[in-house]
């Protein structure tokens, strides 16, 4: 049952999909590094560390496209487990500066000692082992996301309602990570990383490894979402975005398929986050900024939600924009995001893919009716 | 030669003090003395040690005279000299390497000399304090009380036991009632310092208790250790002052709960109406309380360029236009864009975040990003204080106009057909518009309105916020908080919402710290939609989905 709910999310669409993030996971890297700078085929660091990034945003676009696309919740608080998942990643990599540290103590990071910490808080203890790490990455926001949703769907908070405290959630986060009381490195966040598995983070092959890290979990990540949308559950899950309260007269435990969507979404979000914060060096409590989440939502709107396709596309297009546009023209930025917020809205409420669809599945339809009209054609064809 | 002089002068002193004393108790209008003595005595202040100038300030003290307090006032500043050859002292200010020189006893300018000539006559901290009992005894008798009350105040921060024949001179006169508490406070004070009866001190303790502030707290817990019966009564005393002033906190955080309270329900009441008509999160109702405080701010300065002298009424000028202003744009987002959007909430969500950023953007590029000066009319400057809380007009004027808009905008639901028509899309779309009401109408309008009684939150809010771009941005999920918390279409639940969120930040404040507390009233929020999740005041109804 196990490999037919496997298979079953590998149909010839998906598998393309995940073979061309596989390729790209190989490639991009060996471009990177094979290729001598001097081939046309050379991709430069710059270029390779730009889209490892946007990937992270993919993974993070792909999570929350999973339960607005899917199930209808509209989270305005993505970014928070993102973020959760970072910081378990950043702690890692804390405690892996050992006393390289600008003050060199050898187990606490350099903003305890200047905040004069005695001892590692309790919630310190095991970040030096990858392992476990790895495990709060998807356990942190995995866990915080199950309380919150037992306690949202439980008491059947819906719809806009949802939203506003979801970004409430992320609110308080935001507030609670700038306290330097928290132990987590305050306004400043935790930074000036060095190694990750013992590999230098700044070194052209680890930042290559890190690109094929991010473009495989998006492929793996890809896959578990296509299984979930297309086994019985997924179906449930769309007949509760299409019609909740219809989902639930017949029989189905609403809360139930949701909560453990959200659930897993959260989880995705806490790895795109871990993957993130090697890549780009920092993390601080600006990622929980309300936003943050919302920028996330308008990527999934663009590319399309309900395709699990759509946001990954959606994700690098506005993050490429972004990039361009605040290299370019920084003014403009905000007057540009503002207006594909309401111009996706009002004009293309499925998003690229979405819209592409349409229009494939209607010419199709056409040209299926095509030759039914010239059959029914009196005239005799030449 | 000198020696002989110093011990003539000490002797005059003593002399001088002990009649003086007398004096005052006895002859409350002070004598004048005569210009020579008065001199002899301001000499002595240049004595050798300390303590011998304390005597000198003292004699000082006691002559009563008017001019004493100026000599003593400058040479607490350190403004006193004495000259190295003449030692004659005189009261001398500072002009590059010179020293213009005043005489004491005559105040007439005697010319400038260089400053190496003459010393400065030193004063530690004990001799400053009886620098404060003396000009405080002098001027307890002026004809000006707000001179006789402060003088009052100095000489109870001293608690000399010397200034008590003063002050009872200066009671025995006092008129003003306040005045005299004042005085029969500072004279308990010197009372506990002196070595006077148990009794005394107890019936001390109690006029000192009876001030009820930090200061009290602060001379009654000296005595928690003292024994027998005045350390009891100090002790039963400063578990009273402190019942008193955890009172007059509780008070003061109702009072900042209640300010914040009012901020909040300006920002938030235009968004429970049009959350409450339409079911329209808008994501840019911030801005329209960003755009009110700009056109304030665009007011203030056409004003200060124009017509200086109506600076006072800048903010009655600024409100009907930041309602203008605001309601225009908000009607005009609802016409360009949110009417395309009714059925799809979050799609609406997200066309008015973008609103949003644009509004913010367009701001930023025009006025700049930094903080805007908006300044305040004389009538929003300054505080009074009732009891021991501080109370700024400002706040005051946005607590009474936060109020006054809660009930124009009830009148305007309630007692106009407007509203009634308002209250009936709300109440049910479909059946009001079979009844003949113009919804989409209502629907602009009401966008119209609420996005105008933001613009007005703008204009207050520009008086104790930074007007920036962001300044919306602070207030937005707040406003969300306080619309989801009172339940929406009540305005009376977002009265209730806004004042308890306030009151419960201010008083989670001093306990948990601003941020904390902060994330304690979105926590608690969180779990309370849970419990009741469509508000406390939820409007009752069929629909199965809202």
């Amino acid at each position: 049952m196990i490999t037919h709910f496997i298979l079953n999310g590998l149909d010839r669409r998906a598998g393309i999909v995940v073979a061309l993030l596989v390729a790209i996971a190989i490639l991009v890297p060996v471009l990177n590094l094979v290729v001598p700078p001097s081939s046309p085929f050379h991709v430069p660091g710059y270029t390779l560390a730009l889209f490892g990034k946007y990937l992270c945003y993919a993974l993070l676009a792909l999570s929350l496209d999973l339960v607005w696309g899917y199930c209808g919740i509209l989270s305005l608080g993505h970014g928070a487990f993102f973020a959760l998942g970072g910081y378990a990643m950043g702690m890692y990599l804390m405690r892996q500066i050992g006393p390289r540290g600008v003050y060199g103590d050898p187990v606490l990071p350099d903003f305890m000692v200047f905040l004069n910490y005695q001892e590692l808080p309790w919630f310190w203890h095991g970040f030096d082992m990858f392992w476990f790490a790895a495990i709060m990455v998807v356990v942190v926001p995995g866990l915080l996301a199950f309380v919150f949703g037992w306690f949202a769907f439980r008491s059947r908070v819906t719809g806009v309602y949802l939203s506003i405290i979801t970004q409430a959630m992320t609110f308080a986060l935001l507030l609670a990570f700038f306290r330097n009381d928290m132990g987590l490195g305050g306004n400043n966040g935790l930074t000036d990383f060095k190694d990750i598995l013992g590999f230098n983070v700044q070194s052209a092959e680890t930042r290559s490894g890190l690109f094929a890290a991010t473009a495989l979990s998006l492929a793996l990540s890809f896959w578990i979402c296509s299984s979930v949308v297309r086994s019985k559950a997924g179906k449930v899950l769309i007949a509760v975005r299409d019609a909740e309260s219809r989902t639930r007269f017949i029989g189905y435990r609403v809360e139930h398929y949701k909560l453990f969507v959200w659930t897993l979404s959260a989880m995705m979000a806490g790895v795109a986050g871990a993957l993130y914060v090697p890549q780009v060096g920092i993390i601080n409590p600006s990622e929980f900024d309300p936003a943050n989440s919302i920028e996330a939502v308008i990527w999934v709107a663009v590319g399309g939600r309900g395709t699990l396709i759509g946001p990954i596309i959606g994700a690098v297009l506005v993050n490429f924009g972004k990039t361009w546009f605040t290299a370019a023209l920084p003014e403009v930025w905000l007057f540009a995001l503002g207006a594909l917020f309401v111009l996706v809205t009002l004009f293309l409420p499925k998003g690229i893919v979405g819209t592409v669809q349409l229009a494939a599945a209607s010419w199709r339809e056409r040209r299926a009716a095509a030759p039914a009209a010239v059959a029914l054609d009196p005239k005799p064809a030449e | 030669m000198s020696k002989t002089r110093d011990l003539l002068a000490a002797l005059v002193i003593r002399l001088t003090f002990v009649v003086a004393l007398f004096a005052a108790v006895l002859m409350p209008a002070a004598a004048q003395s005569t210009d020579a003595e008065l001199k002899l005595l301001v000499d002595a202040l240049a004595a050798r040690g300390f303590s011998e100038t304390e005597d000198a300030i003292k004699a000082l003290a006691f002559t009563g005279d008017d001019r004493v307090a100026a000599v003593l006032g400058a040479l607490g500043e350190g403004n006193l000299f004495v000259g190295k050859t003449s030692k004659q002292v005189v009261i001398g200010r500072a002009a590059g390497r010179d020293l213009v020189l005043t005489d004491p006893v005559t105040r007439a300018e005697i010319g400038t000399e260089p400053s190496a000539a003459y010393t400065k006559i030193r004063v530690n901290n004990r001799l400053r304090r009886t620098i404060q009992a003396a000009i405080g005894t002098l001027t307890l008798l002026s004809d000006n009380p707000v001179t006789r009350r402060a003088a009052a105040e100095a000489v109870m921060k001293t608690r000399d036991p010397e200034t008590i024949p003063a002050l009872d001179a200066a009671i025995a006169e006092e008129t003003d009632a306040g005045i005299l508490q004042v005085m029969q406070e500072a004279r308990a004070a010197a009372v506990l310092n002196s070595d006077a009866a148990e009794a005394d001190k107890v019936a001390a303790i109690a006029t000192i208790a009876g001030r009820g502030d930090r200061e009290s707290l602060s001379i009654l817990t000296q005595y928690i250790a003292a024994p027998g019966e005045v350390g009891v009564a100090a002790q039963a005393a400063v578990d009273d002052v402190n019942t008193t002033i955890a009172l007059w906190n509780a008070g003061q955080n109702i009072w900042f709960g209640v300010s914040l309270g009012s901020v909040l329900l300006l920002a938030a009441i235009g968004l429970a109406i049009t959350f409450g008509v339409m079911g329209v999160i808008n994501m840019a109702h911030g801005e329209m309380v960003m755009i009110g405080a700009y056109t304030t701010f665009v007011v203030q300065q056409q004003i200060r360029m124009y017509a200086p002298g109506l600076f006072d009424f800048s903010l009655l000028i600024a409100l009907p236009l930041a309602f203008l202003v605001a309601g225009a744009i908000g009607v005009a987002i609802e016409r360009g864009v949110i009417r395309f959007l009714y059925g799809r909430p979050l799609e609406t969500l997200l066309a008015t975040w973008g609103i949003s950023l644009i509004l913010q953007q367009a701001v930023r590029s025009r006025f700049g990003a930094q903080n805007q000066q908006v300044g305040n009319p004389s009538w929003m400057s300054g505080s009074f204080d009732v009891g021991l809380i501080s109370i700024t007009y400002s706040r005051l004027w946005i607590v009474v106009f936060a109020i006054f808009v809660f009930f124009a905008l009830m009148a305007l639901l309630k007692r106009t057909p407007f509203g009634l028509q308002t209250r009936a899309v709300t109440a049910n779309r479909q059946m009001a518009s079979a009844m003949g009401i113009r919804t989409p109408w209502i629907d602009a309008m009401t966008f119209g309105l609420g996005s105008g009684v933001a613009g007005i939150a703008g204009v207050a809010l520009s008086q104790i916020e930074n007007v920036s771009p962001n300044l919306g941005q602070g207030y937005i999920i707040d406003s969300f908080m306080v619309v989801v918390f009172g339940g929406v279409g009540n305005l009376w639940g977002t009265l209730v919402g806004a004042l308890t969120l306030g009151i419960a930040n201010k008083f989670l404040e001093p306990y948990a710290g601003a941020v904390l507390g902060k994330i304690f009233v979105l926590v608690f929020i969180i779990l309370f939609i849970q419990k009741r999740p469509r508000g406390l005041f939820a409007l009752k109804g069929r629909s199965i989905e809202a």
